[in-house]
């Protein structure tokens, strides 16, 4: 029987990141960025986006988006789908609080 | 099909093939010859070719592809020998071509002063191509000084050409004041006054007695005994009609070749139009008539009955900067009245010239958006008895009407002429727009010609579209800022200004934005705006600045980032490029590279290193270049008096100097400037956003170039003498810059947006205001000289360099 696990794993506090903006989480070869809105709602996409592997991380965060910083692909926080004209999408992860913790799933198999 | 021959490809014949091919292609099977090795330009724009405006491809007018579309065999560069009117054909150098219908267009050629030494190398005319291109490549050697004689129109346009290209000029005048055709001599002496202004000498009343050189031209000799030197002589004293194949074929000629009002020569078969005619005893030199004649002719060689008027005319100088109209006839008679407004800190004067209560003659300087209105009624003779108290203050001061231009425009008469290159009028331009339902300024263009020559009526044509279209034409239409607001960026930085607006949140909440926290477009220009007008109570928000500005690094391709420390003006130290080395090494830095603003740069480091490869350049004494803000880039520097032999001044010395003062500093888009140490402008000090060229007299300030997505050469701002005053005026204009522009928009943009003339009133002409610029540059400074580079290395914003958490992953059972 294949069963998908989720395993919470705290990565940091609210506090670590800002308010509309970004921490990254190494995982491996792979790198996620932690997402923290303007109302402290946090998201977790892979930091890649689908446009040209921009560090999404690194972009402007607003209204639940993600600008990158690289030709100004909108990508949505939520479902990691490019806004607007453009079409991709990049791999989200479940992320929530626990009080003040982020924990972030992977999943294991 | 009729066998037509013209001969000259210039602006009028080019005019009546136009029309023939309009109106009927296939009525003519056309044959051109040229003497210059080109097609039809627009010669009118030779003066912005020369000064560097416009380029020659920018004012071709017929182009290959338009002669081949129509058939039109060119023979361009080939000199006419002669024309047989007996047997119908036109000898050319190359072969003969039998005619049915002739066209002489041969135009004027340039009057030559019969001085000793006017033949010598180096003594030019100013009339076509090739003149133009040997000013521009003498006005490209070292230290080249240049007179030109005749201050007319085209001398005064070669003067500031020459000047706009670094020459020294001297401009040598036989009459009492400059223009004095077409100006009386308060405007002359306004107008020699703004030349002057210029760094151009000015010499009236001067009569040239001999051209001097030794195989070359040297200089010139007046009359008076004072010599000038000159690498550069330009003989800008008049036309003479070029009539003699027309002479030699027996056609008459007296001192143009003799044409009826159908445009008609002695010979039925042979026509004439242009500069080399002569009608009722009158010659003609500028367009309009010349359109009108071309128009003429094109009607009767299709069977037609027109007949040539000759018109008033009106008379603009294009030169950047100078406002000048002239129109009618404004000499003094004893039945002759006149009105004078004089406004000596504006620069302005007016003369109307009246006669019977009607305006003959109008000169006005300075301020010339009424020219056309006063132009209109010397040409209908209109009885200004009832306005006469008030009708030197304009068009907009009559009747109680409000500071209108629309309602301007709008009361003009349906023949009031609105392009005077091309003779268009306003019912003419309203016609088209409705006809064809014309929505585009290009598309009117094309249809009407109106503004397609010297291009100085575009606003009354637009005004005209605004009249007629309504709202399906705005051009001045308001662009949001981005989705998230209806708000232009004018609108928002003055209502942020207005309403002491403090913070993003305050700006949005005020001015209603649509969404709740912004976008990626609004959030980086409002940060800078309240950067920029709040300095000292504005808290700078990272999360709305760009990645590259929040880490003080340029991001890469790959997501690793590239690095850049200051090094003042372009000059760098052993200790320094030890320091750089050793980073490198350090820290496997794969590309190393000079950048084209003199500085070296890092690329392919990894983020978390940077706060690290920060330290150690700040240990060398290395500060952040700033080669990621929109903000002071770099100054770019040649070495000056202190080794060069042809300096003039401490270039590099002032450009340092002018990096400490300025750098920091957040502007709408980046600044990179450069000073050259003299016109040579080793520094490319005329491509940057402000860029200085030092002269023996001062030092030479530049704005609003570009050497990027577009390629414009800067404008003049002024000329200074001391190293004091070029920091008070480059620091206002970029205050000035920094308190209008919009986020992201060059200095060239908004400087043509605004007009270069408003910085040059703000900056130049008006001292309390500089200084109160500067003032408020000198104040924001003090909040923003902090290296962020060191706060970084220090420990601020560490969370944007290290990663939040690195998960080592357990094997999976």
């Amino acid at each position: 029987m294949n069963v998908q696990v989720q395993d919470w794993v705290k990565v940091g506090t609210l506090a670590d990141i800002p308010r509309r903006g970004a921490r990254c989480v190494r995982n491996g070869e792979m790198t996620i960025a932690i997402f923290r809105t303007a109302n402290d709602k946090v998201f977790a996409l892979e930091d890649k986006c689908p446009h040209r592997q921009g560090p999404l991380s690194q972009g402007i965060v607003h209204d639940g988006c993600v600008t990158c910083p690289l030709h100004n692909w909108v990508i949505s926080l939520e479902t990691g789908e490019a806004q607007g004209a453009d079409e991709g999408s990049t791999a989200t992860f479940p992320v929530k609080l626990d009080g003040d913790a982020v924990l972030l799933a992977i999943g294991i198999r | 099909m009729k066998k037509l021959v013209v001969i000259g490809a210039g602006m009028a014949s080019g005019r009546v093939l136009e029309h023939l091919f309009e109106r009927d292609p296939d009525a003519f099977e056309v044959t051109l010859f040229n003497a210059e090795p080109r097609g039809n330009y627009n010669r009118i724009m030779l003066s912005p070719v020369l000064s560097g405006e416009k380029s020659y491809e920018e004012i071709v007018i017929h182009d290959d592809a338009w002669y081949a579309q129509h058939n039109v065999t060119c023979r361009f560069g080939e000199k006419v020998a002669a024309i047989d009117c007996a047997r119908k054909v036109v000898i050319g150098e190359n072969g003969e071509v039998p005619y049915d219908k002739l066209i002489i267009a041969t135009g004027s050629a340039p009057f030559i002063i019969p001085v000793d030494g006017h033949d010598l190398p180096g003594v030019i005319t100013y009339r076509d191509l090739e003149d133009t291109n040997a000013m521009i490549e003498t006005a490209g050697k070292p230290g080249a000084s240049a007179v030109v004689i005749g201050g007319g129109l085209l001398g005064l346009e070669a003067a500031a050409g020459l000047r706009l290209r670094g020459m020294d000029v001297t401009v040598v005048h036989l009459a009492g004041h400059l223009m004095e055709r077409q100006l009386d001599e308060s405007a002359g002496y306004l107008l020699r006054k703004d030349f002057e202004r210029r760094g151009i000498d000015v010499l009236t009343s001067a009569s040239t007695k001999a051209i001097v050189g030794n195989g070359r031209v040297e200089g010139i000799e007046l009359q008076d005994g004072t010599t000038i030197r000159a690498d550069l002589v330009v003989m800008a004293v008049g036309i003479r009609p070029a009539a003699q194949l027309a002479r030699e074929a027996g056609i008459e000629v007296g001192r143009a070749i003799v044409v009826d009002a159908q445009m008609a020569t002695s010979d039925k078969d042979v026509f004439a139009v242009g500069e080399c005619v002569e009608f009722q005893g009158a010659l003609f030199g500028l367009v309009a008539p010349l359109y009108d004649q071309a128009a003429v002719l094109a009607e009767n060689l299709l069977g037609g009955e027109a007949s040539f008027v000759p018109k008033e005319l009106a008379t603009k100088l294009k030169v950047t900067g100078v406002d000048l109209y002239s129109a009618g006839d404004f000499n003094q008679g004893d039945d002759r009245e006149e009105i004078v407004l004089r406004d000596a800190t504006a620069g302005v004067y007016r003369r109307l010239v009246l006669e019977d209560n009607r305006i003959v003659g109008a000169v006005l300087y300075g301020e010339t958006a009424d020219g056309p209105w006063f132009f209109d009624m010397i040409k209908s003779g209109a009885d200004i008895s009832d306005m006469r108290d008030t009708v030197i203050f304009g068009q907009a001061y009559q009747g109680g009407e409000p500071l209108d231009p629309m309602a301007a425009v709008a009361a003009l008469p349906d023949e009031a002429e609105i392009c005077g290159c091309n003779g268009v009028c306003k019912g003419k331009i309203v016609n088209v727009i409705n006809d064809k339902g014309l929505t585009a300024l290009d598309d009117v263009r094309a249809h009407t010609k109106a503004s397609s020559s010297c291009g100085t009526c575009t606003g009354l044509v637009e005004q005209l579209m605004v009249l007629t279209l309504g709202d399906k034409y705005n051009p001045a239409a308001v662009q949001p800022m981005c989705g998230c607001t209806d708000l232009g960026h004018d609108d928002v930085r003055r209502l942020i200004v207005a309403k002491e607006l403090k913070s993003i949140d305050a700006v949005m909440q005020e001015l209603e934005w649509k969404t709740s926290c912004g976008c990626a477009k609004c959030r980086p220009a409002l940060n800078y705006y309240l950067v920029c007008d709040w300095p000292d109570e504005y808290a700078d928000d990272y999360q709305s600045r760009f990645i590259n500005e929040r880490v003080h690094a340029n991001v890469q391709k790959d997501g690793t980032y590239s690095v850049v420390p200051r090094m003042w003006g372009g000059v760098t130290s052993s200790t320094e490029l030890r320091a750089i080395a050793d980073v490198v090494d350090k820290f496997d830095i794969p590309t190393v590279k000079c950048t084209g603003g003199q500085r070296i740069d890092m690329l392919g480091i990894k983020k978390e290193d940077l706060p690290a490869v920060w330290a150690d350049l700040g240990k060398a004494g290395f500060v952040s270049g700033h080669a990621y803000a929109k903000g002071l880039r770099t100054v770019k520097t040649c070495v000056g008096t202190d080794w060069c032999r042809f300096g003039t001044q401490d270039s590099t010395g002032l450009g340092v100097r002018l990096e400490k003062f300025m750098w920091g500093s957040w502007t709408p888009a980046k600044v990179k400037l450069a000073v050259s140490g003299c016109p040579r402008n080793c520094a490319e000090a005329t491509c940057k956003d402000v860029g200085v060229v030092c002269v023996d007299s001062g030092f030479e300030i530049h704005f609003a170039g570009a050497a990027g997505l577009e390629i414009k050469g800067t404008e003049v701002l002024c000329q200074v003498r001391t190293e004091d005053e070029a920091l008070e005026y480059i620091v206002a204009l970029t205050q000035m810059y920094r308190e209008q522009a919009r986020y992201l928009e060059r200095i060239y943009k908004w400087a043509k947006r605004i007009g270069y003339d408003e910085v040059r009133r703000q900056i130049v002409d008006d001292p309390e205001r500089r200084k109160a610029y500067f003032d408020r540059f000198v104040f924001s400074q003090k909040f923003a000289q902090v290296d962020p580079w060191s706060e970084r290395v220090s420990g601020k914003d560490k969370h944007e360099f290290k990663p939040m958490a690195t998960l080592s992953l357990e094997a999976a059972e």
